[in-house]
């Protein structure tokens, strides 16, 4: 297992796999978005209950899912990158977090837009929200502990170890509603008695959840390659600057 | 045992000679929970209702303002290093110093608080409440803030980071903290939610040190 993974982890390799599959991620993004918010805003019914609002659902619940996706990715990639000292994992974990925080904000978003007419409040203090608020606020956490340092190796490792801390919050989510007696409605798509929503929903629904994780690989992938090339140039213009000005021994 | 204990005193003893550390930690919690009766008016029954959450807010922030110092000093006078080379496993460490911080800072805001819960106008149940609530979960504090601590040991802005890092994981301490209050106010009962105070803590205990300890060995490489 360890010898498969540590073949990822050169560099070069990454790039071969990362053009291979990046033109499928975006491709398969674009095409199941398409496909999705069609059938989410058009063709599948309103709810009996929530009407046309019901629509917003079709953003939220994948965002919200991507949320805690994404932060399980940097834990994973977290704890990798501390144990086998995987540079390629920093990488990733580092670049997830901004997407992460936006999927997040997103899901944040997008469940108070639903909550005015639904609920008649913009916002409320249950756990399952508050307990996704504090996850927007690891997410901001990790962005900035990455870059507080001036030593960017340092600044990746206390992060990961931050990452590691907070996935303590992961099952709180999840849970938040079955714990505590919440606003928030329990789950209805991943239960042990199967999917308590209708076909004609529960499509939209996987399929937009699909788009955003193409969506996500597509962008770590930019972001990893970005940012590798950043690193590289980095180091071109360090060296640029030593051979410019530590002049060559004389003898 | 012996080391540890020796470090405890250590660090509690440098903390009482520099007597101001301890006494600003508390006179900052004094006066911001006496801010607020001018915030939002002196009427009794508002402050009252407020005033759990008031006072363990504050408490939180008071607990923060001592967080930085953790390893700061030592780490700056290399006496870190020597901390981390002892034979004494590093994560006990931590616990040796999480435990002067919070005899040093924790404690004096605990026997603060029953002077400020009379100034709230809070009742006497709620004052019990509030102090058994606040020995249970200001030692928590004091762990999850060593975490942060140790990883923002070097950082530039390391004082601003730190409040970002720590204050949402004190949030479940927030809640059943406060939950103990007005459930002894409203004469429920509130053992259950001293017992989640105490589960936390007993959470943090082996959790966090580890987590310092990791966060102090990156800083010191």
């Amino acid at each position: 297992m360890t010898v498969s993974l540590h073949r990822f982890a050169n560099p070069a390799r990454f790039l071969k796999i990362a053009a291979l599959v990046l033109p499928w991620a975006s491709g398969l993004t674009v095409g199941l978005l398409g496909l999705g918010l069609y059938l989410g805003l058009v063709a599948s019914p309103p709810d009996y209950q929530q009407g046309e609002s019901v629509r917003i659902m079709y953003v939220h619940v994948p965002a919200a899912w991507m949320a805690m996706f994404v932060y399980s990715v940097i834990a994973v990639a977290s704890a990798t990158a501390l144990i086998w000292r995987h540079p390629l994992a920093d990488l990733v974990a580092q670049a997830s977090s901004p997407i992460g925080a936006c999927f997040t904000f997103l899901c944040l978003v997008t469940g108070s837009l639903w909550g005015k007419p639904m609920w008649g409040t913009w916002w409320m203090w249950d756990a399952r929200m508050t307990s996704v608020l504090i996850l927007f606020f690891l997410y901001l956490g990790h962005m900035s502990l990455s870059k507080a340092f001036d030593d960017p190796v340092r600044g990746a490792k206390a992060a990961s170890v931050l990452a590691l801390v907070g996935v303590v919050n992961l099952p709180i989510i999840k849970f938040s509603v079955d714990w505590w007696n919440t606003l928030h409605q329990p789950a209805s798509v991943m239960r042990l008695d199967g999917p308590t929503i209708d076909g004609s929903m529960l499509t939209p629904l996987l399929l937009m959840a699909l788009a955003f994780t193409m969506y996500y690989v597509a962008l770590l992938i930019l972001r990893v390659r970005a940012e590798m090339l950043d690193r590289k140039l980095r180091t071109a213009r360090l060296a640029a600057v030593d051979a410019a000005t530590v002049p060559a021994p004389a003898r | 045992m012996r080391p540890f204990l020796r470090l405890v005193r250590r660090d509690l003893r440098l903390a009482f000679r520099q007597a101001g550390d301890s006494a600003t930690v508390v006179m900052f919690f004094v006066l911001a929970v006496v801010l607020i009766p001018f915030g939002v008016g002196p009427e009794p029954a508002i402050l009252a209702r407020i005033a759990g959450g008031i006072i363990w807010v504050m408490a939180m922030f008071a607990a923060l303002l001592s967080l930085e110092r953790l390893f700061q000093a030592d780490y700056e006078d290399g006496s870190l290093e020597l901390l981390v080379l002892s034979p004494q496993p590093l994560a006990a460490t931590v616990v040796a110093k999480c435990l002067a911080h919070w005899l040093s800072t924790g404690v004096p805001l605990i026997l603060a608080a029953p002077l400020l819960g009379l100034v709230m106008n809070l009742e006497a149940d709620g004052i019990g409440a509030l102090v058994v609530a606040l020995a249970l979960g200001t030692p928590t504090l004091s762990l999850i803030g060593a975490v942060g601590a140790a990883l923002t040991l070097g950082a530039r802005r390391g004082g601003v980071l730190l409040p970002l890092l720590v204050l949402p994981l004190y949030i479940p301490v927030l809640i059943f903290g406060v939950a103990a209050v007005e459930a002894a106010i409203s004469g429920l009962p509130m053992r259950p939610h001293l017992l989640l105070l105490g589960a936390l803590l007993l959470a943090a205990l082996p959790l966090c040190p580890w987590a310092a300890a990791a966060g102090l060995r990156q800083a010191l490489e």
